[in-house]
Protein backbone atom coordinates (compact mmCIF):
# COMPACT_ATOMS: atom_id res chain seq x y z
CA UNK A 1 0.00 0.00 0.00
CA UNK A 2 1.05 3.52 -0.76
CA UNK A 3 0.43 4.39 2.91
CA UNK A 4 3.20 2.16 4.13
CA UNK A 5 6.04 3.80 2.26
CA UNK A 6 8.84 5.06 4.44
CA UNK A 7 10.16 8.53 3.88
CA UNK A 8 13.92 8.71 3.70
CA UNK A 9 15.75 5.47 4.20
CA UNK A 10 15.58 4.86 7.91
CA UNK A 11 16.58 1.33 8.88
CA UNK A 12 15.13 0.48 12.29
CA UNK A 13 17.53 -1.34 14.59
CA UNK A 14 18.55 -1.15 18.21
CA UNK A 15 22.12 0.12 18.22
CA UNK A 16 24.31 2.70 19.90
CA UNK A 17 24.44 4.72 16.70
CA UNK A 18 20.63 4.77 16.47
CA UNK A 19 20.37 6.06 20.02
CA UNK A 20 22.85 8.89 19.60
CA UNK A 21 21.56 12.45 19.68
CA UNK A 22 20.86 13.59 16.09
CA UNK A 23 23.10 16.62 16.63
CA UNK A 24 26.01 14.30 17.39
CA UNK A 25 25.40 12.41 14.19
CA UNK A 26 25.21 15.62 12.17
CA UNK A 27 28.48 16.88 13.62
CA UNK A 28 30.08 13.46 13.24
CA UNK A 29 29.16 13.29 9.58
CA UNK A 30 30.59 16.75 9.00
CA UNK A 31 33.83 15.81 10.77
CA UNK A 32 34.14 12.67 8.70
CA UNK A 33 33.52 14.51 5.44
CA UNK A 34 36.10 17.15 6.25
CA UNK A 35 38.64 14.51 7.27
CA UNK A 36 38.25 12.79 3.89
CA UNK A 37 39.56 15.88 2.14
CA UNK A 38 42.43 16.40 4.55
CA UNK A 39 44.21 13.22 3.60
CA UNK A 40 47.20 13.33 1.31
CA UNK A 41 48.48 9.81 1.86
CA UNK A 42 47.29 6.24 1.89
CA UNK A 43 47.99 5.85 5.60
CA UNK A 44 45.27 8.45 6.23
CA UNK A 45 42.76 6.36 4.37
CA UNK A 46 43.57 3.37 6.52
CA UNK A 47 42.52 5.42 9.55
CA UNK A 48 39.28 6.49 7.83
CA UNK A 49 38.55 2.92 6.78
CA UNK A 50 39.02 1.62 10.31
CA UNK A 51 36.80 4.40 11.71
CA UNK A 52 34.09 3.84 9.12
CA UNK A 53 34.27 0.07 9.59
CA UNK A 54 33.77 0.40 13.35
CA UNK A 55 30.78 2.74 12.93
CA UNK A 56 29.14 0.43 10.38
CA UNK A 57 29.64 -2.54 12.70
CA UNK A 58 28.16 -0.60 15.64
CA UNK A 59 25.15 0.62 13.65
CA UNK A 60 23.95 -2.95 12.95
CA UNK A 61 22.78 -1.85 9.50
CA UNK A 62 23.63 -4.40 6.76
CA UNK A 63 26.38 -3.18 4.45
CA UNK A 64 24.06 -3.82 1.50
CA UNK A 65 21.93 -0.82 2.51
CA UNK A 66 24.94 1.47 2.72
CA UNK A 67 26.11 0.55 -0.74
CA UNK A 68 22.67 1.14 -2.23
CA UNK A 69 23.36 4.87 -2.25
CA UNK A 70 26.38 4.32 -4.49
CA UNK A 71 24.18 3.37 -7.44
CA UNK A 72 23.02 6.95 -7.80
CA UNK A 73 26.54 8.34 -8.08
CA UNK A 74 28.03 5.54 -10.13
CA UNK A 75 28.23 7.62 -13.33
CA UNK A 76 29.78 10.54 -11.49
CA UNK A 77 32.29 8.18 -9.91
CA UNK A 78 33.17 6.70 -13.29
CA UNK A 79 33.67 10.15 -14.84
CA UNK A 80 35.92 11.48 -12.14
CA UNK A 81 38.04 8.33 -12.13
CA UNK A 82 38.44 8.31 -15.92
CA UNK A 83 39.29 12.00 -16.16
CA UNK A 84 41.77 11.86 -13.33
CA UNK A 85 43.33 8.73 -14.68
CA UNK A 86 43.96 9.90 -18.22
CA UNK A 87 44.28 13.66 -18.01
CA UNK A 88 46.71 14.27 -15.19
CA UNK A 89 50.19 15.52 -16.03
CA UNK A 90 53.22 13.78 -14.60
CA UNK A 91 55.51 10.83 -14.90
CA UNK A 92 54.21 8.47 -17.61
CA UNK A 93 53.39 5.00 -16.41
CA UNK A 94 51.59 3.48 -19.37
CA UNK A 95 51.60 5.46 -22.64
CA UNK A 96 48.42 5.22 -24.73
CA UNK A 97 47.41 6.64 -28.12
CA UNK A 98 48.31 10.29 -28.76
CA UNK A 99 48.34 12.49 -25.69
CA UNK A 100 46.40 9.95 -23.64
CA UNK A 101 48.52 8.23 -21.06
CA UNK A 102 48.27 7.00 -17.54
CA UNK A 103 50.59 8.81 -15.19
CA UNK A 104 51.71 7.94 -11.71
CA UNK A 105 50.01 11.06 -10.34
CA UNK A 106 46.88 10.31 -12.33
CA UNK A 107 46.58 6.83 -10.90
CA UNK A 108 47.05 8.19 -7.41
CA UNK A 109 44.46 10.93 -7.86
CA UNK A 110 41.96 8.56 -9.45
CA UNK A 111 42.19 6.11 -6.59
CA UNK A 112 41.94 8.90 -4.00
CA UNK A 113 38.93 10.39 -5.72
CA UNK A 114 37.18 7.04 -5.92
CA UNK A 115 37.77 6.32 -2.23
CA UNK A 116 36.66 9.82 -1.26
CA UNK A 117 33.39 9.62 -3.16
CA UNK A 118 32.54 6.13 -1.92
CA UNK A 119 33.28 7.06 1.70
CA UNK A 120 31.36 10.31 1.33
CA UNK A 121 28.22 8.45 0.28
CA UNK A 122 28.60 5.66 2.82
CA UNK A 123 29.35 8.16 5.60
CA UNK A 124 26.25 10.23 4.96
CA UNK A 125 24.02 7.21 4.49
CA UNK A 126 25.00 5.98 7.95
CA UNK A 127 23.40 9.15 9.29
CA UNK A 128 20.21 8.88 7.22
CA UNK A 129 19.90 5.15 7.84
CA UNK A 130 20.10 5.46 11.61
CA UNK A 131 18.11 8.65 12.19
CA UNK A 132 14.37 9.13 11.61
CA UNK A 133 13.54 12.21 9.53
CA UNK A 134 11.80 13.62 12.60
CA UNK A 135 14.88 13.34 14.78
CA UNK A 136 16.89 14.87 12.00
CA UNK A 137 14.63 17.93 11.84
CA UNK A 138 14.73 18.23 15.62
CA UNK A 139 18.50 18.00 15.52
CA UNK A 140 18.70 20.63 12.81
CA UNK A 141 16.41 22.96 14.71
CA UNK A 142 18.44 22.80 17.87
CA UNK A 143 21.82 22.52 16.18
CA UNK A 144 21.22 25.55 14.00
CA UNK A 145 19.76 27.69 16.78
CA UNK A 146 22.77 30.04 16.79
CA UNK A 147 21.76 31.07 13.26
CA UNK A 148 18.69 32.71 14.78
CA UNK A 149 20.90 35.62 15.74
CA UNK A 150 21.41 36.45 12.07
CA UNK A 151 17.64 36.17 11.55
CA UNK A 152 17.47 32.75 9.97
CA UNK A 153 13.98 31.41 10.82
CA UNK A 154 15.30 28.11 12.16
CA UNK A 155 12.16 27.05 14.01
CA UNK A 156 9.92 27.82 11.06
CA UNK A 157 12.11 25.86 8.65
CA UNK A 158 12.12 22.85 10.97
CA UNK A 159 8.35 23.08 11.42
CA UNK A 160 7.84 23.23 7.66
CA UNK A 161 10.06 20.20 7.17
CA UNK A 162 8.21 18.12 9.73
CA UNK A 163 4.79 19.10 8.35
CA UNK A 164 5.98 18.26 4.84
CA UNK A 165 7.08 14.86 6.10
CA UNK A 166 3.69 14.25 7.64
CA UNK A 167 1.82 15.22 4.48
CA UNK A 168 3.89 13.39 1.88
CA UNK A 169 2.04 10.08 2.34
CA UNK A 170 -1.34 11.86 2.41
CA UNK A 171 -0.64 13.75 -0.80
CA UNK A 172 0.72 10.62 -2.47
CA UNK A 173 -2.47 8.82 -1.66
CA UNK A 174 -4.46 11.73 -3.00
CA UNK A 175 -2.45 11.72 -6.24
CA UNK A 176 -3.28 8.07 -6.59
CA UNK A 177 -6.97 8.78 -6.05
CA UNK A 178 -7.05 11.67 -8.56
CA UNK A 179 -5.17 9.60 -11.11
CA UNK A 180 -7.71 6.80 -10.83
CA UNK A 181 -10.58 9.27 -11.04
CA UNK A 182 -9.14 10.84 -14.21
CA UNK A 183 -8.44 7.43 -15.70
CA UNK A 184 -12.05 6.50 -15.09
CA UNK A 185 -12.96 9.55 -17.14
CA UNK A 186 -10.74 8.36 -19.98
CA UNK A 187 -7.48 10.17 -19.28
CA UNK A 188 -4.40 8.52 -20.73
CA UNK A 189 -1.13 8.70 -18.82
CA UNK A 190 0.83 6.01 -20.59
CA UNK A 191 1.05 6.75 -24.32
CA UNK A 192 2.74 9.55 -26.25
CA UNK A 193 6.22 11.02 -26.10
CA UNK A 194 7.75 12.78 -23.14
CA UNK A 195 6.16 16.19 -23.76
CA UNK A 196 2.79 14.63 -24.48
CA UNK A 197 2.95 12.70 -21.25
CA UNK A 198 3.98 15.74 -19.26
CA UNK A 199 1.00 17.58 -20.70
CA UNK A 200 -1.27 14.75 -19.69
CA UNK A 201 -0.24 15.26 -16.09
CA UNK A 202 -1.99 18.64 -15.91
CA UNK A 203 -5.40 17.15 -15.01
CA UNK A 204 -3.70 15.54 -12.02
CA UNK A 205 -1.67 18.52 -10.90
CA UNK A 206 -4.47 21.07 -10.90
CA UNK A 207 -6.82 19.23 -8.51
CA UNK A 208 -3.83 18.13 -6.43
CA UNK A 209 -2.68 21.70 -5.94
CA UNK A 210 -6.15 22.94 -5.13
CA UNK A 211 -6.59 20.27 -2.50
CA UNK A 212 -3.11 20.87 -1.09
CA UNK A 213 -3.89 24.56 -0.61
CA UNK A 214 -7.19 23.70 1.01
CA UNK A 215 -5.42 21.31 3.35
CA UNK A 216 -2.81 23.93 4.18
CA UNK A 217 -5.56 26.38 5.03
CA UNK A 218 -7.33 23.87 7.29
CA UNK A 219 -4.09 22.89 8.95
CA UNK A 220 -3.12 26.49 9.65
CA UNK A 221 -6.48 27.05 11.31
CA UNK A 222 -6.17 23.86 13.36
CA UNK A 223 -2.69 24.90 14.47
CA UNK A 224 -3.84 28.34 15.49
CA UNK A 225 -6.80 26.84 17.32
CA UNK A 226 -4.25 24.89 19.35
CA UNK A 227 -2.42 28.08 20.29
CA UNK A 228 0.45 27.79 17.82
CA UNK A 229 2.20 31.13 17.57
CA UNK A 230 5.69 30.38 16.34
CA UNK A 231 8.70 29.18 18.27
CA UNK A 232 8.51 31.94 20.87
CA UNK A 233 7.79 30.63 24.37
CA UNK A 234 7.37 27.08 23.16
CA UNK A 235 8.43 24.11 25.25
CA UNK A 236 9.42 20.70 23.93
CA UNK A 237 7.80 17.38 24.71
CA UNK A 238 10.94 15.53 23.73
CA UNK A 239 13.80 17.96 24.28
CA UNK A 240 17.23 16.95 23.01
CA UNK A 241 19.55 16.45 25.95
CA UNK A 242 23.12 15.19 25.65
CA UNK A 243 23.68 11.90 27.46
CA UNK A 244 26.99 10.27 28.44
CA UNK A 245 27.16 8.32 25.20
CA UNK A 246 26.77 11.53 23.21
CA UNK A 247 29.66 13.13 25.07
CA UNK A 248 31.71 10.01 24.48
CA UNK A 249 30.90 10.23 20.78
CA UNK A 250 32.12 13.81 20.68
CA UNK A 251 35.30 12.65 22.41
CA UNK A 252 35.74 9.98 19.75
CA UNK A 253 35.43 12.61 17.02
CA UNK A 254 38.14 14.74 18.61
CA UNK A 255 40.44 11.73 18.91
CA UNK A 256 39.69 10.78 15.31
CA UNK A 257 40.46 14.27 14.07
CA UNK A 258 43.72 14.37 16.03
CA UNK A 259 44.77 11.00 14.61
CA UNK A 260 43.92 12.20 11.11
CA UNK A 261 45.99 15.35 11.51
CA UNK A 262 48.83 13.37 13.09
CA UNK A 263 48.90 10.83 10.31
CA UNK A 264 48.87 13.60 7.76
CA UNK A 265 51.88 15.32 9.36
CA UNK A 266 53.82 12.07 9.52
CA UNK A 267 52.84 11.14 5.99
CA UNK A 268 54.14 14.43 4.63
CA UNK A 269 57.49 14.27 6.31
CA UNK B 1 -22.52 34.31 33.59
CA UNK B 2 -21.96 30.95 31.91
CA UNK B 3 -18.72 29.70 30.47
CA UNK B 4 -19.74 30.79 26.99
CA UNK B 5 -21.87 33.85 26.52
CA UNK B 6 -22.76 35.16 23.11
CA UNK B 7 -24.67 38.40 22.91
CA UNK B 8 -26.27 39.79 19.72
CA UNK B 9 -23.58 38.20 17.58
CA UNK B 10 -23.51 39.32 13.96
CA UNK B 11 -20.85 38.20 11.50
CA UNK B 12 -20.68 39.54 7.99
CA UNK B 13 -18.23 38.92 5.21
CA UNK B 14 -17.93 40.66 1.88
CA UNK B 15 -17.99 38.89 -1.43
CA UNK B 16 -15.60 40.33 -4.00
CA UNK B 17 -15.90 40.27 -7.76
CA UNK B 18 -12.91 39.77 -10.08
CA UNK B 19 -11.68 43.34 -9.74
CA UNK B 20 -11.73 43.15 -5.95
CA UNK B 21 -14.76 45.39 -5.52
CA UNK B 22 -17.28 44.47 -2.91
CA UNK B 23 -20.11 42.74 -4.69
CA UNK B 24 -22.33 41.90 -1.80
CA UNK B 25 -22.20 41.52 1.95
CA UNK B 26 -23.26 38.18 3.32
CA UNK B 27 -24.55 37.93 6.86
CA UNK B 28 -23.44 34.47 7.98
CA UNK B 29 -24.52 34.83 11.60
CA UNK B 30 -27.45 37.04 12.42
CA UNK B 31 -28.22 38.16 15.93
CA UNK B 32 -27.38 35.04 17.86
CA UNK B 33 -27.67 34.88 21.64
CA UNK B 34 -26.34 31.91 23.52
CA UNK B 35 -25.56 31.18 27.14
CA UNK B 36 -23.84 27.92 28.03
CA UNK B 37 -23.25 26.83 31.60
CA UNK B 38 -20.25 24.86 32.75
CA UNK B 39 -20.54 21.11 32.19
CA UNK B 40 -23.42 21.31 29.74
CA UNK B 41 -23.66 19.26 26.57
CA UNK B 42 -24.98 21.51 23.83
CA UNK B 43 -25.86 20.46 20.33
CA UNK B 44 -26.18 22.86 17.41
CA UNK B 45 -28.10 21.62 14.40
CA UNK B 46 -28.50 23.07 10.96
CA UNK B 47 -28.13 22.16 7.33
CA UNK B 48 -25.19 23.31 5.19
CA UNK B 49 -24.72 27.06 5.13
CA UNK B 50 -26.86 27.72 8.17
CA UNK B 51 -24.03 29.58 9.90
CA UNK B 52 -23.37 27.00 12.58
CA UNK B 53 -19.68 26.60 11.74
CA UNK B 54 -19.15 30.33 11.53
CA UNK B 55 -20.68 30.72 14.97
CA UNK B 56 -18.47 27.91 16.31
CA UNK B 57 -15.33 29.64 15.08
CA UNK B 58 -16.21 32.64 17.23
CA UNK B 59 -15.98 30.49 20.35
CA UNK B 60 -12.32 29.77 19.60
CA UNK B 61 -11.58 33.37 18.55
CA UNK B 62 -10.67 32.22 15.02
CA UNK B 63 -13.27 34.74 13.92
CA UNK B 64 -14.20 37.87 15.80
CA UNK B 65 -17.67 39.41 15.74
CA UNK B 66 -18.67 42.12 13.27
CA UNK B 67 -21.17 43.27 15.87
CA UNK B 68 -22.05 41.98 19.32
CA UNK B 69 -19.79 40.30 21.85
CA UNK B 70 -18.59 36.81 22.70
CA UNK B 71 -17.25 36.06 26.18
CA UNK B 72 -15.39 32.83 26.92
CA UNK B 73 -14.87 32.24 30.65
CA UNK B 74 -15.51 35.94 31.14
CA UNK B 75 -13.02 37.09 28.51
CA UNK B 76 -13.99 39.14 25.47
CA UNK B 77 -12.83 37.45 22.24
CA UNK B 78 -12.46 40.70 20.33
CA UNK B 79 -9.58 41.84 22.55
CA UNK B 80 -6.25 40.70 21.08
CA UNK B 81 -4.60 40.16 24.46
CA UNK B 82 -7.17 37.51 25.42
CA UNK B 83 -6.75 35.40 22.32
CA UNK B 84 -4.30 32.75 23.62
CA UNK B 85 -6.16 32.37 26.92
CA UNK B 86 -9.39 31.87 25.03
CA UNK B 87 -7.90 29.33 22.65
CA UNK B 88 -6.51 27.42 25.61
CA UNK B 89 -9.77 27.39 27.52
CA UNK B 90 -11.93 26.48 24.54
CA UNK B 91 -10.50 23.81 22.27
CA UNK B 92 -11.76 23.08 18.81
CA UNK B 93 -12.01 19.86 16.81
CA UNK B 94 -12.58 20.16 13.07
CA UNK B 95 -14.24 18.08 10.40
CA UNK B 96 -11.35 16.59 8.46
CA UNK B 97 -9.23 14.38 10.72
CA UNK B 98 -6.25 14.44 8.34
CA UNK B 99 -5.97 18.20 8.20
CA UNK B 100 -5.71 18.81 11.93
CA UNK B 101 -3.10 16.31 13.02
CA UNK B 102 0.32 17.95 13.04
CA UNK B 103 2.62 15.35 14.57
CA UNK B 104 4.01 12.33 12.75
CA UNK B 105 3.52 10.17 15.85
CA UNK B 106 0.28 10.08 17.86
CA UNK B 107 1.81 11.12 21.17
CA UNK B 108 3.72 13.98 19.58
CA UNK B 109 0.55 15.33 18.08
CA UNK B 110 -1.22 15.24 21.43
CA UNK B 111 1.74 17.09 22.91
CA UNK B 112 1.59 19.86 20.30
CA UNK B 113 -0.95 22.02 22.14
CA UNK B 114 0.78 21.88 25.53
CA UNK B 115 4.12 22.64 23.81
CA UNK B 116 2.60 25.76 22.31
CA UNK B 117 1.35 27.12 25.61
CA UNK B 118 4.73 26.53 27.22
CA UNK B 119 3.99 23.68 29.62
CA UNK B 120 7.18 22.23 31.20
CA UNK B 121 8.38 18.94 29.67
CA UNK B 122 7.49 16.52 32.53
CA UNK B 123 4.05 18.08 32.70
CA UNK B 124 3.51 17.60 28.98
CA UNK B 125 4.14 13.86 29.33
CA UNK B 126 1.62 13.62 32.15
CA UNK B 127 -0.97 15.56 30.18
CA UNK B 128 -0.39 13.43 27.08
CA UNK B 129 -0.77 10.23 29.14
CA UNK B 130 -3.99 11.50 30.71
CA UNK B 131 -5.44 12.75 27.44
CA UNK B 132 -4.70 9.52 25.57
CA UNK B 133 -6.26 7.53 28.38
CA UNK B 134 -9.35 9.75 28.38
CA UNK B 135 -10.02 8.98 24.70
CA UNK B 136 -8.87 5.34 24.92
CA UNK B 137 -5.96 5.67 22.50
CA UNK B 138 -3.08 4.79 24.81
CA UNK B 139 -2.35 1.58 22.88
CA UNK B 140 -1.69 3.60 19.73
CA UNK B 141 0.60 6.24 21.17
CA UNK B 142 3.64 5.25 19.10
CA UNK B 143 1.72 4.77 15.85
CA UNK B 144 1.79 7.03 12.83
CA UNK B 145 -1.53 8.89 12.44
CA UNK B 146 -1.60 7.86 8.78
CA UNK B 147 -2.24 4.26 9.76
CA UNK B 148 -5.25 4.94 12.00
CA UNK B 149 -8.90 4.77 11.01
CA UNK B 150 -10.96 7.96 10.68
CA UNK B 151 -12.61 7.49 14.06
CA UNK B 152 -9.26 6.87 15.74
CA UNK B 153 -7.74 9.95 14.10
CA UNK B 154 -10.62 12.04 15.35
CA UNK B 155 -10.11 10.67 18.87
CA UNK B 156 -6.45 11.64 18.63
CA UNK B 157 -7.54 15.14 17.62
CA UNK B 158 -9.83 15.24 20.65
CA UNK B 159 -6.96 14.08 22.88
CA UNK B 160 -4.86 16.90 21.43
CA UNK B 161 -7.45 19.37 22.65
CA UNK B 162 -7.99 17.63 26.00
CA UNK B 163 -4.24 17.81 26.70
CA UNK B 164 -4.56 21.60 26.83
CA UNK B 165 -7.01 21.19 29.72
CA UNK B 166 -9.75 23.29 28.18
CA UNK B 167 -12.97 24.18 29.97
CA UNK B 168 -15.02 23.60 26.88
CA UNK B 169 -14.59 21.78 23.58
CA UNK B 170 -16.24 22.83 20.34
CA UNK B 171 -16.61 20.02 17.83
CA UNK B 172 -17.38 21.26 14.34
CA UNK B 173 -19.03 18.32 12.53
CA UNK B 174 -16.45 15.87 13.86
CA UNK B 175 -18.25 12.86 12.39
CA UNK B 176 -19.13 14.17 8.92
CA UNK B 177 -16.30 12.28 7.21
CA UNK B 178 -16.53 9.07 9.23
CA UNK B 179 -18.24 5.73 8.73
CA UNK B 180 -21.01 4.71 11.18
CA UNK B 181 -18.58 2.81 13.42
CA UNK B 182 -16.21 5.74 13.64
CA UNK B 183 -19.12 8.05 14.33
CA UNK B 184 -20.23 5.97 17.30
CA UNK B 185 -16.68 5.83 18.64
CA UNK B 186 -16.25 9.59 18.52
CA UNK B 187 -19.63 10.43 20.02
CA UNK B 188 -19.11 7.92 22.84
CA UNK B 189 -15.73 9.53 23.56
CA UNK B 190 -17.21 13.01 23.64
CA UNK B 191 -20.04 11.92 25.89
CA UNK B 192 -17.61 10.26 28.29
CA UNK B 193 -15.49 13.41 28.47
CA UNK B 194 -18.57 15.39 29.28
CA UNK B 195 -19.74 13.01 32.00
CA UNK B 196 -16.43 12.05 33.62
CA UNK B 197 -14.28 15.14 33.19
CA UNK B 198 -17.19 17.61 33.20
CA UNK B 199 -15.92 19.34 30.08
CA UNK B 200 -18.48 21.60 28.48
CA UNK B 201 -19.23 20.29 24.99
CA UNK B 202 -20.63 22.10 22.00
CA UNK B 203 -21.35 19.59 19.29
CA UNK B 204 -22.14 20.90 15.84
CA UNK B 205 -23.67 18.31 13.60
CA UNK B 206 -26.40 17.42 11.21
CA UNK B 207 -26.83 13.87 12.42
CA UNK B 208 -29.91 13.79 14.61
CA UNK B 209 -28.95 10.58 16.42
CA UNK B 210 -25.96 12.32 17.97
CA UNK B 211 -28.14 14.99 19.52
CA UNK B 212 -30.45 12.79 21.56
CA UNK B 213 -28.32 12.78 24.70
CA UNK B 214 -27.64 16.52 24.68
CA UNK B 215 -28.76 18.80 27.50
CA UNK B 216 -29.93 21.46 25.09
CA UNK B 217 -30.38 21.70 21.35
CA UNK B 218 -30.15 24.78 19.16
CA UNK B 219 -31.36 24.74 15.58
CA UNK B 220 -29.89 27.28 13.19
CA UNK B 221 -31.13 28.38 9.81
CA UNK B 222 -29.73 31.16 7.61
CA UNK B 223 -27.64 32.56 10.44
CA UNK B 224 -30.37 32.70 13.07
CA UNK B 225 -31.18 30.47 15.98
CA UNK B 226 -34.69 29.35 15.06
CA UNK B 227 -35.42 26.71 17.68
CA UNK B 228 -33.99 25.92 21.08
CA UNK B 229 -34.86 23.60 23.93
CA UNK B 230 -34.51 20.07 25.25
CA UNK B 231 -34.06 17.35 22.60
CA UNK B 232 -37.53 16.01 23.37
CA UNK B 233 -39.14 19.39 22.81
CA UNK B 234 -37.28 19.94 19.57
CA UNK B 235 -37.97 16.51 18.13
CA UNK B 236 -41.66 16.67 18.89
CA UNK B 237 -41.94 19.40 16.26
CA UNK B 238 -41.34 17.18 13.26
CA UNK B 239 -43.07 19.50 10.77
CA UNK B 240 -41.02 22.49 11.79
CA UNK B 241 -37.73 20.58 11.61
CA UNK B 242 -38.55 19.41 8.12
CA UNK B 243 -39.10 23.01 7.13
CA UNK B 244 -35.48 23.69 8.11
CA UNK B 245 -34.39 20.74 5.97
CA UNK B 246 -33.47 18.58 8.95
CA UNK B 247 -34.38 14.96 9.47
CA UNK B 248 -35.63 13.61 12.76
CA UNK B 249 -34.33 10.25 14.04
CA UNK B 250 -36.01 7.30 12.33
CA UNK B 251 -37.90 6.19 15.46
CA UNK B 252 -39.23 9.67 16.04
CA UNK B 253 -40.34 9.84 12.44
CA UNK B 254 -42.11 6.49 12.73
CA UNK B 255 -43.86 7.58 15.92
CA UNK B 256 -44.88 10.80 14.22
CA UNK B 257 -46.33 8.98 11.21
CA UNK B 258 -48.18 6.55 13.49
CA UNK B 259 -49.65 9.46 15.36
CA UNK B 260 -50.77 11.06 12.13
CA UNK B 261 -52.62 7.81 11.42
CA UNK B 262 -54.53 8.23 14.66
CA UNK B 263 -52.56 6.13 17.13
CA UNK B 264 -52.41 8.05 20.42
CA UNK B 265 -48.68 8.17 21.10
CA UNK B 266 -46.94 10.81 23.20
CA UNK B 267 -44.84 13.48 21.49
CA UNK B 268 -41.06 13.39 21.15
CA UNK B 269 -40.18 9.72 21.22
CA UNK B 270 -36.42 9.48 20.82
CA UNK B 271 -35.34 5.87 21.22
CA UNK B 272 -36.51 2.48 20.03
CA UNK B 273 -37.08 1.39 23.67
CA UNK B 274 -39.42 4.31 24.29
CA UNK B 275 -41.50 3.48 21.25
CA UNK B 276 -41.68 -0.19 22.21
CA UNK B 277 -42.81 0.70 25.76
CA UNK B 278 -45.37 3.10 24.43
CA UNK B 279 -46.79 0.59 21.96
CA UNK B 280 -46.94 -2.16 24.63
CA UNK B 281 -48.80 0.20 26.92
CA UNK B 282 -51.33 0.87 24.19
CA UNK B 283 -51.72 -2.83 23.51
CA UNK B 284 -52.50 -3.48 27.18
CA UNK B 285 -55.22 -0.85 27.12
CA UNK B 286 -57.08 -2.44 24.21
Amino acid sequence: MIRDITIGQYYPADSVIHKLDPRVKLVGTMVFLVSLFLFQSFSGYIVATVFLGCVIKLSKVPLKFMLKGLKAVFILLLFSVVFNLFLTDGETLIPLVGKLRITKEGLRLAVFMAIRLVYLIVGTSIMTLTTTPNDLTDGLEKGLRPLKKIRVPVHEIAMMMSIALRFIPILLEETDKIMKAQMARGADFESGNFIQRAKNMIPILVPLFISAFRRANDLAMAMEARCYHGGEGRTKMKPLVYKTRDKMAYGTFVVYLLVVIGVNMVGRV
Amino acid sequence: MGIIKIKDLIYEYARHDDEGNVESVVRAVDNVNLDVKKGEFIAVLGHNGSGKSTMAKHINAILTPTEGTVWIAGKDTSKAENIWDIRQSSGMVFQNPDNQIIGTVVEEDVGFGPENIGVPTEDIWKRVDDALRAVGMTAYRHHSPNKLSGGQKQRVAIAGVVAMKPQCIVLDEPTAMLDPMGRKEVIATVRELNEKEHVTVILITHYMEEVIGADKVFVMDSGKVVMQGYPREIFSQVEKLKKYRLDVPQVTELAYELKQEGIPLTDGILTIEELVDELCRLKLKI
